[in-house]
């Protein structure tokens, strides 16, 4: 290495030979010595820590796959709960084997369970087109528009030969995506509305946005879920009935956007007096200027908190349980109430947070590369 | 200071009496909550006039020519600007601030814009001008202010020296009637402040309407054709840089002047 740069010194200068940095302070061996070693406390630490590490990983291996049973022939659990209740317990995965297509799908038709398999494509093809800065064109909105209508059409079916099914029978993680996704996409514009609406200079405007943060922020989202689905059909004009799936939609919208609100409005604020000023001398619009010069610098600099509020707000989806709508957690609720199967939910739920852990760690993820990307102009 | 502008030879002056004056400012007062930052300013500028304006800090002259544009308010008084009354009405501002043209201390370039970006944007959406015109404009521009080879990187790659040039061609890709100057200089050090003094002077020798707030005495003598002298938020001495600096009628300006030079 150090005979690459010989000769090359500048102007006749001669060059110091290249220094390595003295061997034992780079590298693996000197990272562990530097951080788990460093001391006879440390070392006493690493140790004790590796011990029970490698124990209950030992422990969770042998529960999880080496002593688990993956499938019993027609709900006979008795294998299972013999070995639940020995000496060498394991998982029971066939209570996930056996019930996997209810926990994904519900109480949707078994015959055309297909058909919600494929939305959840769909849902995660338009996430991966949307995620890629080479699609960022006006077109993406058309393939938004389109896909949202396909999966609308398979979902409720009816036309095309496809069999009508009513949507208090959609479950599973169809439902969970579908509130995720409608929610944030609908959020998120609102949220960028009502956070330069609290910096508005009319007042009616600031004080509409900063009523509407308030007053959603204020309550619990399962308190406003309640009203959605309890107290708003009270309201409504006899034989007007609005679907409840999308009363939980609107309130979950209606929430996410008074979180996401205040974090826009966090990055409106970061974002030096100098931008708006260069932006007015220039005789910029205001929405103009919004568009252009405040919103892309002012976006970028909330990506972390934004996303955070997205991945809170995917998980938050589940809390539709409790005025009875069927989404993936609710459905896996369901599945292990059956008695042949009761007692099981482990299983279950760590098969439902296997889902979930995907789609947010995915989110998180995307976002740190997000960051690095649109922020490179930073860097010198 | 910057010993190259310190020259001998002043501009010929471009100053047209006939024309109505570009900007007018008639006894204008600003406060700030108590402080009284502005008090009875009055000042015409002539089409083609180049007006250094200097004076302590705190002294009101920054907030005066940001009041041109209305990036400050004022509270009392008329301002007018290129035959047109600086009011509430939006449609009037925007058309002021079309043909006025800022430079700021801390140059605010767009970050997350290239150089061409920052210069092309305001004259696409708000001249209206076709892309490929407005980026020839810039290229124009940016090889006057001799950094033609930077247009493809952002702001953050460039030097102070460089940003504030580029700041400069950004205000004049919009074919401004006036450019207004903020302390171009106090942001930068001090191997870099002639770049961008060279590039004002050029600006100057055009005949461009200037205001420029600024302790560069020698860019004063070299290219202004009035110098005002600011304290308190008064206009306290004005007129031609000689003799303003070499016979100050008051004892506020002889006292600035004196530790203007000890701090040279």
């Amino acid at each position: 290495m150090s005979d690459i740069s010989l000769g090359t010194s500048v102007a006749g200068i001669p060059e110091a030979a290249p220094r390595q940095p003295p061997a034992l302070t780079t590298g693996p061996v000197a990272w562990v010595r530097a951080n788990l070693f460093s001391s006879w406390l440390n070392t006493a630490l690493t140790l004790v820590l590796a011990y029970f590490i490698v124990r209950y990983a030992i422990g969770f291996v042998d529960w999880a796959f080496v002593n688990a049973i993956w499938s019993v022939p027609n709900n006979q659990t008795q294998a299972c709960r013999a070995l639940k209740a020995s000496a060498t317990p394991g998982a029971c995965w066939a209570v996930v084997t056996e019930k996997h297509r209810f926990i994904l799908f519900g109480t949707y038709p078994y015959e055309e369970h297909w058909r919600p398999a494929l939305v959840c494509v769909l849902f995660t093809a338009l996430y991966i087109v949307s995620g890629m800065r080479r699609f960022w064109r006006k077109e993406l909105a058309l393939v938004w528009i389109a896909t949202l209508v396909v999966i609308g059409i398979l979902m409720w079916g009816g036309i095309l030969g496809l069999s009508y099914v009513p949507q208090e029978r959609w479950g599973g993680l169809p439902i969970t995506l579908i509130l995720a996704t409608f929610g944030l996409a609908f959020a998120f514009p609102l949220s960028i509305l009502v956070a330069l609406g609290r910096r508005s200079s009319m007042p009616a405007v600031r004080v509409l946005c900063v009523a509407y943060v308030e007053l959603i922020r204020g309550v619990p989202l399962i308190s406003l879920l309640f009203m959605a689905s309890v107290m708003f059909p009270l309201f409504l004009p006899e034989g007007i009935n609005i679907d409840k799936l999308l009363r939980a939609q609107v309130a979950i919208t209606l929430f996410a956007g008074a979180y996401l609100a205040e974090v826009v409005r966090g990055g409106l604020q970061a974002l030096p007096k100098g931008q708006y000023e260069a932006a007015d001398a220039l005789g910029l619009s205001y929405w103009y200027k919004t568009g252009f010069i405040i919103l892309p610098q002012a976006l970028r600099l909330v990506i972390p908190p934004l996303v955070n509020t997205f991945i809170g707000f995917f998980k938050d989806t589940s809390l539709v349980l409790i005025i009875g709508i069927f989404d993936l957690l609710t459905a896996g609720k369901t599945a292990v109430v059956e008695p042949a199967w009761q007692g099981f939910g482990v299983e279950v739920y760590l098969a439902i947070s296997v889902i979930y852990f995907c789609y947010c760690f995915a989110m998180s993820r995307y976002s740190q590369n997000l960051e690095a990307e649109l922020n490179r102009h930073r860097g010198r | 200071m910057s010993a190259a502008l310190d020259t001998e030879t002043h501009l010929r002056s471009a100053v047209r009496t006939d024309a109505p004056p570009a900007i007018l400012l008639d006894k204008v007062n600003k406060w700030y909550g108590a402080m009284h930052v502005l008090r009875d300013v009055s000042l015409q500028v002539a089409t083609g006039e180049r007006v250094v304006v200097c004076g302590p800090s705190g002294s009101g002259k920054s907030t005066m020519i940001r009041c041109i544009n209305r990036l400050e308010q004022h509270q009392e008084g008329r301002i007018v600007v290129d035959g047109t009354e600086l009011s509430d009405d939006v449609r009037a501002l925007d058309a002021i601030r079309r043909e006025v043209g800022m430079v700021f201390q801390s140059f605010n370039l767009f970050p997350h814009l290239t150089i061409l970006e920052n210069c092309t944007l305001a004259p696409i959406w708000v001249r209206r001008m076709p892309k490929r015109e407005a980026e020839e404009l810039a290229m124009h521009y940016l090889t006057r202010v001799k950094i033609p080879d930077q247009a493809r990187k952002y702001p953050g790659q460039l030097s102070g020296g460089q940003q504030q040039r580029v700041a400069i061609a950004r205000a004049l890709c919009m074919k401004p009637k006036i450019m207004l100057f903020d302390e171009p200089t106090s942001a930068l050090d001090p191997e870099m402040i002639k770049e961008v003094l060279d590039t004002m002077v050029g600006l100057a020798e055009d005949g461009m309407t200037m205001i420029c707030v600024t302790h560069e005495m020698g860019f004063a003598r070299q290219v202004a054709d009035r110098v005002v002298f600011m304290d308190r938020g008064e206009v306290v001495e004005q007129g031609a840089p000689e003799s303003l600096f070499n016979d100050p009628k008051t004892e506020r300006l002889r006292t600035f002047l004196s530790q203007i030079l000890r701090g040279h």
